[in-house]
């Protein structure tokens, strides 16, 4: 039966291999190629990192993605392994408005910036009617760490509460009765437990936050990250070398940090199983 | 007492987080149907923005439509068997083929529409059509749908079902419509509902692949928050969230594919093994 099987299996397959080397693989090898075809050749992706705006571009949106990830893990862990732990009126409410966002796209995100710090946003009324200085800052990089956090947590919230659902609450009261203090029951027993949860939803989050491209594009399109860097590079300069380098770069990180999240959040679901 | 003082300052910080998001959620519907935002809902309600965003924009709500259910019937036809191949014959040569149809999840829209671009930009009737669109939408969700799909597929024995099947003389196509597609029914309702929630919602793709005559919903939706007043923006944001909150509401009940508590085949197995002799698949004819 097996050998008999394996042409029907190869005709189901064959679509979507297809499908991915005409559109997927065979493009990004071009692109890649193209990288290369610029007046600095191959050079161009050594430019990423010898030519001042490219760099800085590159290490200040690392830099957004990691600070985004930080303050993303921690009010995401603490809400999510709270919002686990104790039932009280009102939990799934609270449960399903920090989940909400989880559909909006960043253009959408971008809006809801612009709502709470823009022009006319809460935050400039608020500080405007405390200082009577009105406190605007959606269309610069500080507006884009908020959009990005606004974007993280429902995503990382769902994976915490996940991993938290297994933490056996018998392990902590055991190092409660050993004398633990609840810092110590954290760092000792509720970090190490939730530690594939962290770093699989963590390297999910630094991943979006380094490719995304439509946040930063409703804010402004003049912050200095790599998406929009991309994005000015070919539409604007028709630098379509230098913005194809730049693409692969970018694909490089986003692909090995999503490549740690998977092998994590793998260890988490076998480890489940 | 520092048990209770713990819980007040873990619930202020999720209290904090959840105002955070839907704050401005709140504040853009309310943006949406009022008269003069600047001056505030004294200066009265009303629908002209939801109006105008219908007469302005109501073409892109339709085209994303279009691409959504076109993305979803391709992603069906093509990630569904890929996804049974896959789970077929697993080893290190099916391993790789997964890797691959799964590496555009990993890389941002961005870089694979330019490479789109770059190599079907001169073709002028497809790069001026929705289908362009389709494609980038396509190669986005079929990760989606092949991981709902193959997550199914390797928590039931599908295996010894086929093999029952077989035994009763069902060939390969039927068995694979008649005992493999119903059995994995959880993991393409999931799979869809991503596909399509993912599809309404794509920019970073669609940005670079749209044409203006080809404009979808987030397309709309950026344009309007660029050259709009804010309120149109805003009504826009409404109908936006109007279309996504029941994907969002079904995903939240049917978006985790049913993969470890309901062994269906097994269940399958157990209620048929009395019936010594004839153990049929309850979904399998005669």
């Amino acid at each position: 039966m097996q050998n008999r099987e394996t042409p029907f299996l190869l005709v189901m397959v064959l679509p979507a291999v297809i499908l991915g080397t005409a559109f997927f693989l065979l493009p990004l090898a071009r692109l890649a190629l193209v990288g290369g075809s610029g007046p600095l050749g191959f050079g161009a992706y050594l430019a990423v990192l010898t030519t001042p705006r490219y760099f800085e571009a590159l290490v200040s949106t690392i830099l957004l993605s990691i600070a985004v990830t930080l303050v993303t893990l921690a009010i995401s862990g603490v809400s999510g392994v709270f919002l686990q732990r104790n039932q009280f009126p009102g939990r799934d409410i609270l449960v399903s408005f920090l989940t909400f966002p989880l559909a909006f796209p960043g253009v959408v995100v971008g809006f809801m910036v612009i709502m709470l710090s823009g022009r006319i946003g809460l935050i400039g009324d608020v500080t405007a009617l405390l200082t009577g200085q009105r406190l605007v800052f959606a269309y610069s990089m500080a507006g884009l760490f908020m959009g990005y956090i606004y974007f993280s947590i429902p995503r990382v919230i769902l994976t915490i509460m996940a991993a938290a659902e297994k933490l056996d609450p018998e392990i902590e009261e055991a190092a409660q009765s050993l004398g633990a203090g609840p810092t110590r029951v954290v760092r000792d027993v509720i970090l190490p437990a939730l530690r594939p949860a962290i770093i699989a939803s963590g390297s999910m989050c630094f991943a979006t936050s380094m490719g995304a491209f439509g946040t930063a594009f409703t804010l402004a399109t003049d912050i200095d990250v790599l998406p929009i860097v991309i994005y000015t590079e070919f539409t604007l300069l028709a630098n379509i070398a230098m913005a194809a380098a730049l693409s692969i770069v970018l694909g490089v990180i986003t692909w090995a940090a999503l490549a740690v999240s998977r092998a994590f959040a793998g260890a988490t679901a076998a480890a489940a199983g | 007492m520092r048990r209770r003082r713990e819980f007040y300052l873990q619930l202020g910080l999720t209290l904090l987080a959840c105002a955070f998001l839907i704050v401005p959620v709140v504040m853009s519907v309310v943006a949406g149907f009022t008269t003069n935002f600047f001056v505030g809902v004294r200066s009265g309600f009303t629908l002209r923005w939801v109006v105008e965003v219908w007469t302005l924009y109501s073409h892109t709500i339709f085209r994303s439509i279009l691409i959504a259910l076109s993305c979803l019937a391709v992603t069906l036809v093509v990630g569904v068997p890929a996804a049974y191949v896959l789970a077929k014959r697993p080893g290190r040569v099916t391993r790789l083929v997964e890797e691959f149809l799964v590496l555009p999840v990993a890389i941002p829209g961005l870089a694979t529409a330019l490479a789109l671009i770059i190599m079907y930009g001169t073709m002028r009737e497809f790069r001026t059509s929705w289908l362009f669109i389709l494609v980038g939408h396509v190669l986005y969700t079929l990760p989606f749908m092949i991981r709902s799909v193959l997550a199914v597929l390797t928590s039931i024995d599908f295996r010894t079902l086929e093999e029952v099947a077989a035994s009763l003389g069902a060939r390969f196509w039927r068995r694979f419509f008649t005992i493999i597609i119903p059995n994995v029914r959880s993991g393409i309702v999931a799979g869809s509902l991503t596909v399509v929630t993912l599809s309404i919602g794509e920019f970073n793709l669609s940005w670079m692949l749209h044409t203006p005559v080809t404009m979808t919903l987030p397309i709309g939706l950026a344009d309007s928050y660029a050259s709009m007043r804010l309120e149109i923006g805003s009504a826009f944001t409404v109908i936006f969230f109007v279309m996504i909150v029941p994907l969002l509401v079904a995903l939240q009940r049917y978006g985790t594919p049913r993969v470890r508590h309901r062994p269906r085949a097994q269940e399958e197995l157990k209620a048929a093994a009395p019936r010594a002799g004839a153990p049929v698949p309850a979904k399998a004819p005669p």
